[in-house]
This record gives structure tokens, C-alpha cells and sequence, in this order.
């Protein structure tokens, strides 16, 4: 049986109830949610003057109503030490959303902390550290002067390359401008740390250094963009799953031609037609689907490319194009780079230097060094010759009368993740840099995202390019002491098998050194630990919300606040820049990341002046900050671009619109945003042109993928799912998510499935050169044969488990191109039986 | 934005479309909260009128009945499956019943008798028939509110309850 929740009745808003902004600290969407509290004691009634949306409540509501919220909207939180209740709901005067709730964002309330009505107690509530062999609670004075006096006397021994460093870049939870700022100034202000990576990617580097190269920041256009586009070109993204109210909000309506007056009214000089698709994924998803149900399939074009054959398919498009003179030769004269320099002398083997793996140069130089036909595309591809000139068509064949096509181009982590991600995603801007859209309405070449953004931090320029590949430092046995937050490498990095093999081992070291001596001998705890890491053990320090699998190996845990339970800043994916105000306690001592950095910071600064190194002691002075808007004050008001016009107050006027980032001024009451960037043709280079990429396909480039291609017999693809969000961190203690996906799945052709013996739900083992995993077999008549679909970052089976240790030359992993064997583990078990594995896409009936 | 309020308008056709049997009959009001204490949350469960829905005669097998439970504002379905299904009841344990309201939006559900899915043609969310109204895909927050059925001696079928909260409404009995 399905899991219901026999919740049948819902307390009433009543009409005084506090009223928060809240945007949802999940995706890059951010959408738009508002959180209502009021007394655990009162409620609203059904009479109109009785709740909160002025409505009769004892009658049905219509569709899209905002009068009514789900039980997984509910819940009963503290609020300044006192029970509230708390409905936190999609608010329809959100401009991103219009009041649309996704299946993660719209479970906000429900994955609240609630001692009253148990959920999310895996929350931490007090710092820990290991004692008499175990996790024990402890006061902050007590588990900081632990930390502080190991990672001093780890960076005396070895320098402060001995303190490797994991954490967040991102906005939303576990990030935002106070939190990137308060590590950001802890790492690289106070210390200059080189060894530090992110959640998601084993250095400290760009998911898009080639954008930036050129001189176009990747998240350049607005939403609105989605409606106004002629032809929207989704490149790796499965946006209904993974951006789902941006699609629905923003796309649909135009694939549907629902927003035709509004680009009449907006571009009334040219002709227009309800949007066209192009979706360049290996694998049908839901996406696709749901752009047929929309558009019609005459108008969705989806290109089933080999996987990892991206740059072939948009060099292709790119000589295609230049070849058709569908390019604006303004645009190219005015605002690109128009005297190109020699190409170094090993391209395209190597770059001008490792840091620069590609070739930057002029449109000529780039349609020259770029050349490839259709046919040899084809054949690379395994796509129709006609399917390419059609998309070729659809993206830059002027319109009737001349006109030029307006597309938008949107890329995610089928291109980030995938092979060769330098001159995929270099060639894939060359594209819309020929036709003239960026900066234009209907355009943008931007990043589809995964987290929102929220970075401000001081410079990063001493960690270097390529940055180090800190998982391979961790595993050679590198480094003292690690610092993680927000992250947990257990289920969220590549060649997992093997670095959970040594960091297990490395951290053992340290806890057995621990129990051998009695925890109030603090002298002499430090000095065990010492001892255990000059014999090649690991400190490890983990600051999170939850207890993760990556902290079960930890010495030190400290409990972070969430958003919501803290003010937090973040911005979309179109640089709108909200506040969630805090409507809510955080769980027990739990902190905001910002303050636990600054006490992080104090702690070592007493503990530095104690060992007599006052020098050292002053460059952690600073750390005073008492509130999270402290941090934000120093943080980004004195850092960001146009800070100083942005304040907590101006932003809590704003709601759950905000601004766009950047800031350029505060006039009636308002903080003036920038809608796009670019829109002058000026771009982020020094003389402002930006740069084409001379980028020719190289095979897959990552070492070990053309060798575990040849060896195993099936791709093991990997992305998200529409239930879960990130690595199911909170999702692990909701039961309706757990109860629909007990088990990772991995999607397989019913074929497949025969040849190998196994039936819906069965568990199978996917292994290969670099480790084991588990999954569930969910059978998927799309799939192609040899191609599978694994659910990524799941904690019942670690798909980075089996994905190798190559990257590209920036250190950027290679998780889409896997390739390993499968075989069954055992019969479908019993948290399986009552599943569906019927279709997931949507069918009109 | 204008984009979204076609949407809606799109999505309240449909709804139209998926539900053309409902009358718009006015039900007195039982005032949820004023009637319990108020000192806690809700009581686990309202009470549930006992209706009678159809009679098992009635029903053919995978063609959907359309009834309304709790009340006539409340649109759902009688479906005999043809083999014994979760929450099934009668002689084949194969009839269940719905709400076919999404709990998303709100939008009609369409039934899919070749596959026994209730798909949702505002965002796309479906619902599998076969086990319990599981979400197999969708923007809801809750699987698909079932009804809670009892056939008797005659083969009539009452509703008696239904398992998650029904869009459009904070207390499934109004």
C-alpha cells in the first residue's frame, strides 16, 4: 500500500497569523513560499473574517486556490522558545513561481524540526565529540577548543596545506552570502587554504570555466527569457525534474503558446510563433515528454546523442551555422575578440598551459579550428544527419522576413559532468555567441544550476588553476586535520569505494588514539591525536544539520542552523536575490555556519596567542560577529558588486521578488537590479570582447573512460529525481519520499533485464574497475540497449561508487561517463513489493 | 505573471473537462475547528459519512464510475480492476475508489484505462490505480487520497473514510 499520511483535517491560517519570506532553500529556482506561524493555542475558522485568505473555508476551492495547503505544508516548530503553528505555502505573487509548489519545495513545513510532531529528529541539536568511543555531547566551549588546538597544531607540524578543507560555495541551505562569507573569511582572509574543495567536485574550481574564459558569466539571462525565446536548447538538463517551476512556469507556457502576446507586446518587429525545442540528452526523460505534451512532437526536437558526444554535435552546429551565414556580424564586429593569436603549439592535444585547456580566439579562428561536417558528427553522435541541419535550422535560421532567431540556450550537468567539460561548454557558447544571443531578449547561454548561489567570499586566487584534486591528497594519505561543511563525500563524490576505503581507515587511527586516553586530559587527547596523525591518521571535523555518513567517521560534529531557522541570503538562476527571514529556533545549540566559523575563528585565535604565535593569533581577529546580519554586513554589503545598496531591511520590503543582481542603485524604496547582463555587448574580459573557443573534439578525454567503455557492457548514466532533493539528506527521514524510493533505481530496457535474469525492483549489483553499488531495478521500455539511468547521491546505494577517479585537466569530475557490469543481488524485497513501475511520463487521455 | 494566470486557465478547463458530472451543490457547513479543543493539533480523524456510491453491479470492469465522496463538491471514481488491488474491496477485493482532484493543484485527473493510471494534465503528475493511488511521478506532496470502501450483503458500495487530505478543502468533511 502507498504511504498516507491519515491526515484529514488541517488547522485553519487564522487572519492575524505572522507572515515570513521564504524562498526555498532546495534548487536554483528559489521559488517563492511564504511562512505563517501563529499560537499553538489558536486557530482560524471557516468565515471569511476568520483566516488568513479573507475566503469561506467550509466550502470547496477551485483549482490553483491559494486558500488551501497540503499536510506536508504543516507542521509545529518553536518560534522564540514556543510551540507555533507553522504553514509554510508557494506564494502567487512570486514572480518565479506564481504560487507553484514542487514535490520537494512544497514539504518545507514537513522537514522542519518538530519535537511535537517528530519530524526531522535527526536534526543535530548539540555539538559532539568522540569519547569513550562513541559520539557524545558536549558545549561548544568544549568541542571548539578541541577543534581549535588539533588544527593549530596540525598547521604548526605541517603548514596550513595540513588542514584540508571541504565545504559549500552555494546559496540555499548550507550556503547563502552570510555562510560562504563566514568560511570564506575563516580560509581565505584569516588563513590562505589551498587544499579545500566543494559538496559536489573534488578541488576548489568552476563548473564552467570556459563560460567565464570567454568572458561570459553562465548565468547570464533572465526567466523571463524562457518565454520570450523562439527556440529554447536544452543541453544535460532534465528541467522538469530538476528545475521544476522554472520549466513550468517559464517554458511550458510558451512551448504551449500561452505567452505569444507577451512577446508581441515586448518584440513587436518581428514575427513570432509559439517556442521550439531541441533537447540534447542521451536518455528520454520526463522532460521531453512533458515538451511533446506541450508544444507537439512536430516541435520538439530531442537529440538521443551518444553519451559524451556534446562537442561534436555542437561543433557541427557551430560550422553549420558560420557555413549558412546565420550569424550576426554585428554583434561578432562589435563585441568579440577580432585579432586572434596562433594556437599553441601542442593544441589540440594540450592547451597554452594545464590552467587553460582550451584555445581562445576569434569567430574565424573558432568556425576554423572548430570544422566538423554533419556526416562525421553523425557518425560520432549516432544522430540523423537531418536531425542535426534541423536543429541547426531551429536554432539560427533567420525568421520570415529576416529577422534573427531568438534562442536561449540552457546547460546542466549532462554538460558539466559530462566528457570534456572545457571545450563542451566552450563550444556550445561559441554558439550562441555567432548568433548574437546573449544579452538579447529570448537569449542567454546560461546554466540551468543545481543549488542557488550565494557566494561572496575574499579571494581564491592563491588556491591556483587547475586547483588541487584534494580526494586524491585525502587518499594518498596528505593533510592532518579536515574541516568538512555541508558535505558528505560518502555519497557525493567520485571513486567513492576507494576514498571511503582509506578515509575510514585514516580516521580509525585517529579514534583509536582517542580512546586511549581519559577525555578530561585534554593535553594529553591533543597529543594522542597528534601522534596518531603523524603516523598517517586524519582529524576530521564535520559541521552540518544532520548526522551524515561521512560524519560517522568524524571526531568533531558541529550543528549547523538551516535556513529559515537563520535570516538567509541567496539568488536564483537569475541572479534574484532574496531574504528567507528567520521564522523559526534552530534545533537545540545549533548555529548558522557563519557564526560557527567566527567562533571556529575565536577559538583559534586564544588558542594561537596561548602557544605564543601572536602574529599568526591577530590574523583571526575580525570574527566578532554576533548575528548572521553581522556576517552579512561584512560579508557581502562591503564585498558584492553593488553590496552596499542591499540590507536586510531593504530585502525583507522586496519579498520573495528581491532584485536581480547585480544591485545598481536604491531609488523609491526600492533596490534597482540588472534584468540581464550583457545587454550592452560589453563582457567580463579585460577589454570587454568576448572570446570564441577554438575547441575541436578530442574522444572522451578523461582518463580511464575510453578503457571502461571497451571493458563493461553497460552506461550506468546517473542524474536526479523529481522526489528527491540532492543527496536526500532530509528526504532520508520523509516517509512518503522513502516509501516511493526505498532503494536508488536504475532504469533498464526490459531486454537488458531478460538477458541478465532480473526482474522489476530487484536488487542488482553495478560494478566495475573503481568499486560496487547497489540499485533497483526499474524496468523503462525508452531505455536504448547497454544504456542505463542510476539515481545519483543516494544513501542506499552510492552511485559514485563506481564512477573512476579521471577528470578533466580542472580537476572537474566525469560522472556521466561510467560505464560498468550489472548482476542480481536478490529478488525485489519486501519495501519494494508494494511499488509502481509503471511509466513515469505523463500520457493524454 | 500573464503566463501563468493561461495556465490556470488552461488547467481550470481541464479540470471542467475531467469532473463534467459535479454539481455545484451548496453543503451546510460543520465548522471544523470551532468544534474541538483548541489546545491541540487536529484529532486524527473526522467524521465520515457513510455513503452509498453505487452497487457493485454497476461497475464494469476498467471503466471508471464517477461519484463524489464525502460530498458532492468532492469528485472521484468507483474502478473495478479486475484483480485484486490495494485497498480493494468486494467479492474480488479488485474495486477502489479516489478522489480525483490532483492533490498538486487541484486539476482534474484523466483516467488511463490502458495502463489504470490517473494522469493530471495541468503538470503532468500521475497516479497508479493498481497500488494505492502511489504518485509515480508528480509535483504532489501526498499519494492520491483513496477512499475507504464497504460493500454489503447487497452488493452496495459505501464509502466510509478517506486516507490523505482532498484538495481544495482543510477538513475532508466540510
Amino acid at each position: 500500500m502507498a504511504y498516507k499520511r491519515y491526515i484529514d483535517r488541517l488547522p485553519i491560517i487564522p487572519a492575524d497569523a505572522r507572515e515570513h519570506n521564504v524562498v526555498c532553500h532546495f534548487c536554483i529556482v528559489g521559488c517563492g513560499y511564504k511562512a505563517y506561524s501563529w499560537d499553538v493555542n489558536r486557530q482560524g475558522g471557516t468565515a471569511p473574517d476568520q483566516n488568513k485568505f479573507g475566503v469561506d473555508l467550509s466550502e470547496q476551492q477551485a483549482p490553483e486556490t491559494e486558500a488551501w495547503y497540503s499536510p506536508a505544508m504543516y507542521n509545529i516548530v518553536k518560534q522564540n522558545g514556543k510551540d507555533v503553528h507553522l504553514v509554510i505555502k508557494p506564494d502567487p505573487d512570486c514572480v518565479v513561481n506564481s504560487g507553484l509548489g514542487s514535490i520537494r519545495g512544497a514539504r518545507l513545513a514537513e522537514e522542519s524540526y518538530s519535537r511535537t510532531t517528530f519530524s526531522q529528529m535527526q536534526r543535530l541539536t548539540d555539538p559532539l565529540v568522540w569519547r569513550y568511543g562513541q559520539m557524545q555531547p558536549t558545549s561548544w566551549d568544549d568541542a571548539l577548543d578541541l577543534v581549535a588546538r588539533v588544527t593549530a597544531a596540525v598547521i604548526r607540524e605541517q603548514g596550513e596545506d595540513g588542514l584540508i578543507v571541504s565545504a559549500f560555495d552555494h546559496g540555499g541551505a548550507g550556503g547563502g552570502y552570510e555562510n560562504t562569507w563566514g568560511t570564506g573569511k575563516l580560509y581565505f582572509e584569516a588563513m590562505k587554504i589551498k587544499n579545500i574543495r566543494i559538496h559536489n567536485r573534488p578541488a576548489y574550481n568552476s563548473e564552467v570555466h570556459a563560460t567565464r574564459d570567454m568572458g561570459v558569466g553562465e548565468l547570464n539571462n533572465c526567466y523571463e527569457d524562457a518565454e520570450l525565446a523562439d527556440t529554447i536548447v536544452a543541453v544535460g538538463t532534465n528541467a522538469l525534474e530538476t528545475q521544476t517551476n522554472y520549466f513550468l512556469n517559464h517554458w511550458i507556457p510558451n512551448l504551449r503558446g500561452q505567452s505569444m502576446t507577451k512577446k508581441e507586446e515586448e518584440l513587436p518587429d518581428e514575427p513570432h510563433a509559439p517556442a521550439r525545442i531541441v533537447i540534447v540528452d542521451p536518455r528520454r526523460t520526463v522532460t521531453v515528454n512533458a515538451c511533446e505534451a506541450a508544444a507537439g512532437k512536430d516541435n520538439v526536437l530531442h537529440l538521443a546523442i551518444n553519451s559524451g558526444t556534446d562537442l561534436a554535435l555542437f561543433n557541427a552546429l557551430f560550422t553549420y551555422v558560420a557555413d549558412q551565414g546565420w550569424v550576426d556580424r554585428e554583434f561578432i564586429e562589435a563585441s568579440t575578440l577580432r585579432e586572434a593569436s596562433s594556437r599553441p603549439p601542442l593544441y589540440p592535444a594540450r592547451g597554452v598551459s594545464e590552467a587553460n585547456p582550451g584555445h581562445l580566439t576569434s569567430f574565424e579562428e573558432a568556425v576554423d579550428g572548430c570544422r566538423m561536417s554533419i556526416e562525421e558528427a553523425a557518425e560520432i553522435t549516432g544522430l540523423g544527419p537531418a536531425d542535426i541541419v534541423k536543429a541547426a535550422e531551429w536554432i539560427a535560421m533567420p525568421k520570415e522576413g529576416g529577422a534573427r532567431r531568438r534562442t536561449m540556450f540552457g546547460y546542466e550537468k549532462g554538460l558539466i559532468w559530462g566528457n570534456d567539460n572545457y571545450r563542451t561548454n566552450g563550444a556550445l557558447v561559441n554558439i550562441a555567441l555567432a548568433t548574437g544571443n546573449v544579452g538579447r531578449l529570448g537569449g542567454g547561454v546560461v546554466r540551468l544550476g543545481g543549488h542557488q548561489e550565494g557566494y561572496a567570499r575574499p579571494s581564491d586566487a592563491h588556491v591556483g588553476r587547475p586547483a588541487a584534486y584534494v580526494d586524491q591528497l585525502l587518499i594518498a594519505g596528505d593533510g592532518g586535520v579536515h574541516h568538512i561543511w555541508g558535505c558528505d563525500h560518502y555519497k557525493t563524490t567520485l571513486n567513492a569505494h576507494e576514498f571511503k576505503r582509506v578515509y575510514k581507515r585514516r580516521t580509525d587511527m585517529v579514534k583509536d588514539a582517542m580512546n586511549a586516553v581519559p577525555a578530561g586530559d585534554r593535553e594529553g587527547m591533543v597529543g594522542a591525536i597528534i601522534n596518531a596523525i603523524r603516523q598517517g591518521g586524519l582529524f576530521a571535523v564535520n559541521v552540518d544539520i544532520v548526522p551524515t555518513r561521512i560524519g560517522e567517521a568524524c571526531h568533531a560534529i558541529l550543528p549547523a542552523a538551516t535556513s529559515g531557522e537563520m535570516n538567509l541570503t541567496s539568488m536564483n538562476g537569475e541572479r534574484r536575490m532574496r531574504l528567507t527571514e528567520r521564522y523559526m529556533d534552530p534545533p537545540g545549540q545549533a548555529m548558522p555556519d557563519c557564526l560557527i566559523a567566527a567562533r571556529i575563528a575565536n577559538h583559534l585565535e586564544r588558542v594561537l596567542r596561548k602557544m605564543g604565535d601572536d602574529s599568526y593569533a591577530d590574523q583571526f581577529q575580525g570574527f566578532d560577529w554576533q548575528t548572521e546580519e553581522d556576517a552579512f554586513i561584512d560579508g557581502y554589503q562591503a564585498n558584492a558588486p553593488g553590496g552596499e545598496h542591499v540590507t536586510y531591511e531593504r530585502l525583507r520590503a522586496m519579498g520573495t521578488n528581491g532584485f536581480q543582481e547585480p544591485a545598481t542603485g536604491f531609488e523609491d524604496g526600492k533596490i534597482v537590479g540588472s534584468t540581464r547582463l550583457y545587454t550592452e555587448g560589453v563582457f567580463s574580459t579585460d577589454d570587454g570582447r568576448a572570446r570564441f573557443m577554438d575547441a575541436p573534439w578530442r574522444g572522451l578525454q578523461a582518463p580511464g573512460k575510453e578503457q571502461q567503455k571497451a571493458a563493461y557492457a553497460f552506461l550506468i548514466n546517473n542524474g536526479r529525481t523529481n522526489h528527491v532533493w540532492q543527496s536526500a539528506y532530509l528526504d532520508v527521514q520523509n516517509d512518503f519520499v522513502m516509501d516511493r524510493w526505498p532503494y536508488p533505481f536504475i532504469e533498464m530496457s526490459p531486454d537488458d533485464m531478460a538477458e541478465i535474469g532480473v526482474g522489476e525492483g530487484d536488487l542488482v549489483e553495478v560494478y566495475n574497475d573503481a568499486g560496487a553499488t547497489q540499485a533497483m531495478v526499474y524496468p523503462t521500455p525508452t531505455a536504448r540497449r547497454g544504456e542505463t539511468f542510476m539515481l545519483f547521491a543516494f544513501p542506499t546505494g552510492v552511485q559514485g561508487n563506481v564512477v573512476n577517479a579521471g577528470t578533466n585537466e580542472l580537476v572537474i569530475p566525469n560522472y556521466k561517463q561510467t560505464w560498468a557490469n550489472i548482476r542480481k543481488l536478490a529478488d525485489a524485497p519486501e519495501g519494494t513489493r508494494h511499488l509502481s513501475f509503471k511509466s513515469q511520463e505523463y500520457r493524454e487521455v | 505573471m500573464q503566463g501563468c494566470r493561461r495556465l490556470v486557465e488552461v488547467g481550470r478547463r481541464q479540470f471542467l473537462k475531467g469532473s463534467g458530472t459535479m454539481a455545484a451543490g451548496a453543503v451546510a457547513a460543520s465548522v471544523a475547528g470551532s468544534r474541538r479543543a483548541a489546545a491541540t493539533p487536529a484529532p486524527a480523524r473526522v467524521d465520515y459519512p457513510s455513503n452509498r456510491l453505487a452497487n457493485v453491479a454497476d461497475l464494469a470492469v476498467n471503466e471508471p464510475l464517477e461519484i463524489a465522496y464525502p460530498d458532492a463538491d468532492s469528485p472521484g471514481v468507483l474502478l473495478k480492476l479486475g484483480q485484486a488491488a490495494d485497498g480493494g474491496v468486494g467479492p474480488d477485493g479488485d474495486i477502489v475508489g479516489f478522489s480525483t482532484l490532483c492533490p498538486h493543484k487541484g486539476y482534474g485527473l484523466l483516467y488511463d484505462p490502458s495502463d489504470r493510471v490517473f494522469n493530471c494534465p495541468g503538470h503532468f503528475s500521475r497516479f497508479d490505480a493498481e497500488h494505492g493511488g502511489m504518485q509515480i511521478w508528480g509535483q504532489a506532496t501526498q499519494n492520491l487520497p483513496q477512499f475507504q470502501l464497504r460493500v454489503d450483503d447487497r452488493g452496495d458500495i459505501y464509502a466510509e473514510g478517506v486516507d490523505e487530505l482532498i484538495y481544495g478543502r482543510l477538513s475532508n468533511v466540510l
